[in-house]
C-alpha cells in the first residue's frame, strides 16, 4: 500500500510538471547559482497558487528530491487530495501558522534543515494581492539565517504568474513563466533583523526580469 | 505507395543525410580540439546541428502523415510562437478575456477553416473578424490606459504566430491543374528553400559580409543576403522536380520566398531589439523561441501561398 502511494505520487508529480512545461513553458534560468545539489533555501514572491509548483517543476530531478516547500497546513491539509499532494507528491513541510498550537512552526523548519532537505518558502507569508511587487518579509527568513548560517539563502523569482492568472479570471493564459535564481545571501555577523530583511527583499526584487513595455 | 509519399521519403531521407554530414564535419572537429579546451562557435553550431535533427525529425513525420500530420504540426507551432509573442507584449487585465480567446478559439478555428479549405474565411478570418472583434471584448472592461498599444500588439502577435504560420499548411490547400494530390511537397518545397537559404545567408555573411543593411539592428550584409537569395534559387532549381513550377519558375518562386523571409527577419529583429530581448523564449536549445526560428518562413509563407494561387492556379 505505501508503495502505491509512492507510486502514486510520483505519477502525479510527473504529471503536473509536465502540464507546466507544456502550458507555460515555466523555464529556469541560474543566474546566480549553479542547478547542483546543495542545501539551499530558496525564498520566492508569492502572487498565485501556482509559485510553488513552477519552482518545484523547473528543479532537476536530483535536486527536487531533496527539497521541500514549506507551506501552510490549513491549505494543504482541507481536504483529502491536497493531503496527498502536499505531502505526499511535494513533500512540504506544513506549519501551522495559528499563534496556539504546540509545535512551532519554526522548530519544524530547522528540523527539516537538520534532515539536509532544502527549503522552498514563501516569506511574505501570505499571497501577494497588492499592486507592490513585494509585500514586507516575514521574521522566519532571518530566523533561519541565523539559525543555521552555513544554508545558502537564494532569493527566487517566478514571474508572470499574475498575466497568466490574474486575481478574479478564471481561464488561465499560456504566456512563459520564468523562475530567476540570484545570487546566495546570508545573515551577517551583527546584522539586524529589519536590515536583512530589507536586503534580502532588494535582492530577491533584482532578480525581476527586465522586459520593457 | 503513391508517387507523393515516395518523394516526401526521398526527401526526408536526403535531409537527414545533409545533416549526418553536418553532425560528421562537427564531431571531426571536436576530435581534433585540445582536450579540455571548448570552442563556443562549435559548441553553438553542434547545438543548432541538434535542434535541425528534431525538426527534420518533426516536419518529415509530419509530411508522412500526410494533410492530419502537417496541421497537427503547424497549428502546435502557431500556438508556441504565439505564446513566445504574447509573453513579451503589452497587455493588463482588461485583455484577459480577449488573449484567452486568442489562444483557446481564434488559433484553434483558423486552423479548423484551413483543414477544411475554406480558402475565403481563412484569409480574412483574423485579418477582419479578430481584428475587429478582439478589441471589442477589451474595450467592454473599460480599462483605456494604453489600449492602442494592447490592441495593435496582440494583433501583431495573431498576424504572425496564426495567420502568417497556418498559410504553410494552407499551401495543401491549392488546386493546381496537373498537380493532383501533391500539394503537399509545396510545404516541403517552400520550408527548405527558406531555411537553406537562410542557413547559407548566415554562412556567407561571416565570410564575406561588409556592408550591413541595418547597422545597429543586425549583422545581416547585403552580401550575405544575395549569396543567400542566389543559393535559395540554385536549391529551388535542384528541387524544381516536386512542383509544379518548372525549372525557371521554381527557381522565381524560391528567390522571392527566402527574399522575403530574410527582409521578415530583420522585421522580427526590430521587435526583439524593441523588447530588448536578444531571443523570444528559450524552447529550442541553440535557436531560441519558436518565431526566432520562424521568422522567415513566417514571413514567406502567405506571400508564397498568394503567388501560387495567383500564377498556378
Amino acid at each position: 500500500m505505501k508503495f502505491l502511494r509512492q507510486f502514486a505520487a510520483r505519477i502525479v508529480g510527473q504529471s503536473i510538471r509536465i502540464f507546466a512545461r507544456a502550458i507555460t513553458a515555466v523555464r529556469a534560468d541560474w543566474k546566480g547559482i549553479e542547478p547542483v545539489p546543495r542545501q539551499r533555501v530558496y525564498f520566492a514572491n508569492h502572487t498565485s497558487n501556482a509559485d510553488m509548483p513552477m519552482i518545484w517543476s523547473v528543479l532537476p530531478p536530483s535536486m527536487r528530491r531533496t527539497v521541500r516547500p514549506v507551506a501552510a497546513a490549513d491549505y494543504w491539509l482541507k481536504n483529502k487530495v491536497r493531503a496527498f499532494v502536499g505531502p505526499e507528491v511535494f513533500n512540504c513541510v506544513l506549519v501551522d501558522r495559528r499563534p496556539e498550537v504546540k509545535d512551532k512552526p519554526m522548530d519544524k523548519i530547522i528540523a527539516a534543515l537538520d534532515e539536509g532537505s532544502s527549503l522552498i518558502i514563501f516569506p511574505e507569508g501570505n499571497r501577494n494581492m497588492t499592486d507592490d511587487p513585494l509585500l514586507p518579509f516575514k521574521a522566519g527568513l532571518y530566523n533561519m539565517g541565523v539559525a543555521r548560517p552555513d544554508v545558502d539563502l537564494v532569493p527566487t523569482w517566478v514571474a508572470n504568474l499574475t498575466e497568466i492568472m490574474p486575481k478574479g479570471e478564471i481561464i488561465p493564459l499560456p504566456l512563459i513563466c520564468t523562475v530567476t535564481f540570484g545570487e546566495p545571501i546570508h545573515v551577517r555577523e551583527g546584522e539586524s533583523k529589519d536590515d536583512f530583511l530589507k536586503r534580502a527583499s532588494n535582492a530577491l526584487l533584482a532578480q525581476r526580469p527586465e522586459v520593457r513595455t | 505507395m503513391t508517387d507523393t509519399m515516395t518523394d516526401i521519403l526521398l526527401l526526408t531521407i536526403g535531409s537527414f543525410g545533409i545533416l549526418i554530414a553536418l553532425t560528421f564535419v562537427g564531431e571531426v572537429l571536436r576530435a581534433r580540439e585540445e582536450p579540455g579546451f571548448v570552442n563556443p562557435v562549435l559548441d553553438t553550431y553542434m547545438t543548432r546541428v541538434q535542434s535541425w535533427w528534431g525538426m527534420v525529425a518533426f516536419v518529415g513525420f509530419a509530411l508522412i502523415m500526410g494533410r492530419i500530420g502537417v496541421m497537427v504540426l503547424f497549428a502546435f507551432a502557431s500556438f508556441a510562437a504565439l505564446r513566445d509573442f504574447l509573453t513579451l507584449t503589452t497587455k493588463a487585465q482588461a485583455d484577459h478575456l480577449s488573449l484567452a480567446l486568442a489562444f483557446f478559439a481564434v488559433l484553434p478555428l483558423q486552423y479548423v477553416f484551413v483543414g477544411l479549405g475554406w480558402d475565403g474565411l481563412y484569409a480574412i478570418f483574423i485579418p477582419v473578424y479578430a481584428f475587429l472583434l478582439l478589441p471589442i471584448v477589451s474595450a467592454l472592461r473599460g480599462n483605456p490606459d494604453r489600449f492602442l498599444m494592447r490592441v495593435a500588439e496582440t494583433q501583431w502577435a495573431l498576424m504572425i504566430a496564426v495567420f502568417c504560420v497556418s498559410h504553410v499548411p494552407a499551401l495543401m490547400n491549392l488546386e493546381i491543374d496537373g498537380y493532383g494530390d501533391r500539394s503537399l511537397l509545396l510545404v516541403a518545397f517552400m520550408v527548405m528553400v527558406v531555411q537553406f537559404g537562410d542557413l547559407l545567408e548566415y554562412f556567407f555573411g561571416r565570410r564575406i559580409g561588409r556592408r550591413k543593411i541595418a547597422p545597429g539592428l543586425s549583422p545581416k550584409t547585403w552580401e550575405g543576403l544575395l549569396c543567400g537569395v542566389g543559393c535559395a534559387m540554385l536549391i529551388g532549381a535542384l528541387l524544381s522536380w516536386i512542383t509544379p513550377f518548372g525549372v525557371f519558375g521554381a527557381m522565381a518562386m524560391a528567390g522571392v520566398a527566402s527574399l522575403v523571409g530574410m527582409f521578415g527577419s530583420l522585421v522580427v529583429a526590430s521587435i526583439k531589439r524593441d523588447r530588448g530581448v536578444k531571443d523570444w523564449s528559450h524552447l529550442i536549445p541553440g535557436q531560441g523561441g519558436f518565431v526566432d526560428q520562424l521568422d522567415s518562413v513566417i514571413f514567406a509563407a502567405p506571400i508564397f501561398y498568394h503567388l501560387t494561387k495567383y500564377f498556378y492556379t
